[in-house]
């Protein structure tokens, strides 16, 4: 099983380089300097006051902001434009449209998000995933009646839906019970032993997971510094 | 093709679904028309004169109506995000959800003005030539304001904003769609050129716009 693992991911990106990013919302510094490299099957966990800019890093390395200045590599695809279908964006706010049922919202962003691969037999069915989240009871209830842990379950049933190498998650375990987290967790470290990466902010602590914690802190400018790994 | 199919049927099931409007803006139009002749006076000569006129004001209004929703929704609950942040081209996106609105809320319209054309005593041909200037220029109007959606999608009260902003852009659909229909009545042969010049702005407002409206969303952000 480990074996197949190791190899999913293995003809995308491989590693993420980024280097002095710099960040300038209408006229006003966020943060300079930003370098930092997370390889295949490592996770980097983003920690830091509320408003230094986490959940705006997150949204450039998404490709939702742009930056200033600095670049950021994605080595192991040939073309760099391409990079969007490469990564998921877990962002604060669920994507859940209260008309419609949680088949049709997932079977949408399944057949939106096209896969990395070829073939579609990597993927999972809507309804593969649903049981994996503990959900599959819900399957034809509309979006309006979901809990918010039920929501923020689905949010996170798109990241399996399409198989994708890098995860980018701003918080993503807000609104979770205990149980959900758990199984989550076991999905991040699924995601990390078959080669994929994960870039996420959280004040929550993932003692299980091979995390390396950095901190965003603010020193006039603001500036990433590793923190120190206990 | 499969993205447009799949973004397309899951924005007109949001439409149609109770809350999407697609309806509302149907019965807005009819209301509209319904009530007009109240205001002008039981003239027949009169109302068969300035029938087009009003169709077609009530069509840009009603049209206006559920247009700053166009991705306010999307951007509200996050959608907007993923579908930006996914590999696919914000300009694709734009277009498709523009001609997800258009036949949900304008379609409805044009089918039902030869109806309301009755209503107001307009003859036949001048409904069937009406109903040709609908269908060519009503593209142009959503177009337009999906501009005016994607500039007010961070605003509470966008839905006010957005006539405002883009009803003095709409003048010149206006003219030449009523002027197609109008020249009709003095025995002109005019028709053609009015309906050639607003082929010609719709075609400039639907090639233009989805370009301009992406470009807003991509840098709202």
């Amino acid at each position: 099983m480990t074996q197949i693992y190791q190899n999913f991911f293995s003809k995308t990106v491989e590693t993420i380089v980024c280097k002095e990013l710099c960040v300038e919302r209408s006229g006003r510094r966020i943060f300079d300097n930003i370098s930092f490299s997370i390889k295949a099957g490592e996770m980097l966990l983003i920690k830091g006051e509320n408003g230094i800019g986490k959940s705006t890093l997150l949204r450039v390395l998404a490709g939702l902001l742009h930056h200033q200045n600095g670049k950021i590599e994605y080595i192991g695809i040939s073309d760099q434009e391409d990079y969007p279908r490469h990564l998921h964006y877990l962002g604060h706010k669920d994507p859940i449209k209260s008309a419609l049922t949680v088949r049709e919202q997932l079977d949408f962003w399944r057949a939106f998000l096209p896969s990395i691969f070829e073939s579609n037999k990597e993927r999972l069915s809507t309804f593969d995933v649903l049981k994996i989240l503990d959900l599959n009871h819900a399957i034809d209830v509309p979006g309006a009646y979901l809990s918010q842990g039920q929501r923020r379950r689905i949010s996170i049933a798109r990241l399996l839906l399409s198989p994708r190498p890098l995860w980018i998650l701003d918080e993503p375990t807000v609104g979770l019970d205990t149980q959900s987290e758990q199984i989550f967790m076991t999905l991040m470290q699924d995601h990390l032993n078959k080669g994929g990466m994960i870039i996420a902010s959280t004040h929550v602590e993932m003692k299980n997971l091979p995390a390396t914690p950095m901190h965003l802190t603010q020193d006039g400018l603001i500036k990433i510094e590793e923190a120190t790994v206990e | 093709m499969n993205s447009f199919l799949v973004l397309f049927s899951r924005d007109v099931k949001l439409n149609i679904r109770s809350g999407g409007g697609a309806l509302l803006s149907c019965f807005f139009f009819f209301i509209l028309i319904a009530i007009l002749p109240f205001a002008v006076g039981p003239d027949l000569q009169l109302l068969s004169k300035i029938g087009s006129a009003i169709i077609w004001f009530a069509a840009l209004l009603s049209l206006l109506l559920g247009l700053d929703h166009l991705f306010k929704a999307d951007y509200d609950d996050g959608s907007l995000d993923v579908m930006l942040s996914s590999s696919m081209s914000v300009e694709f996106i734009v277009i498709t959800k523009l001609i997800a609105y258009w036949c949900v809320n304008a379609l409805p319209l044009i089918l039902i003005t030869p109806l309301l054309g009755l209503m107001l005593n307009i003859n036949f041909i001048e409904i069937a030539i009406l109903c040709l200037s609908l269908l060519i220029g009503t593209p142009a109007l959503a177009a337009l304001g999906a501009i005016g959606a994607s500039l007010t999608i961070r605003m509470v009260k966008g839905g006010v904003l957005l006539p405002v902003l883009i009803l003095p852009f709409t003048i010149p659909i206006l003219i030449f769609g009523v002027s197609a229909t109008a020249n009709i009545i003095n025995g002109q042969a005019y028709i053609t050129q009015s309906l050639i010049y607003l082929s010609g702005i719709s075609l400039l407002c639907c090639a233009g716009a989805p370009i301009t409206a992406a470009y807003a969303l991509k840098r709202i952000q």
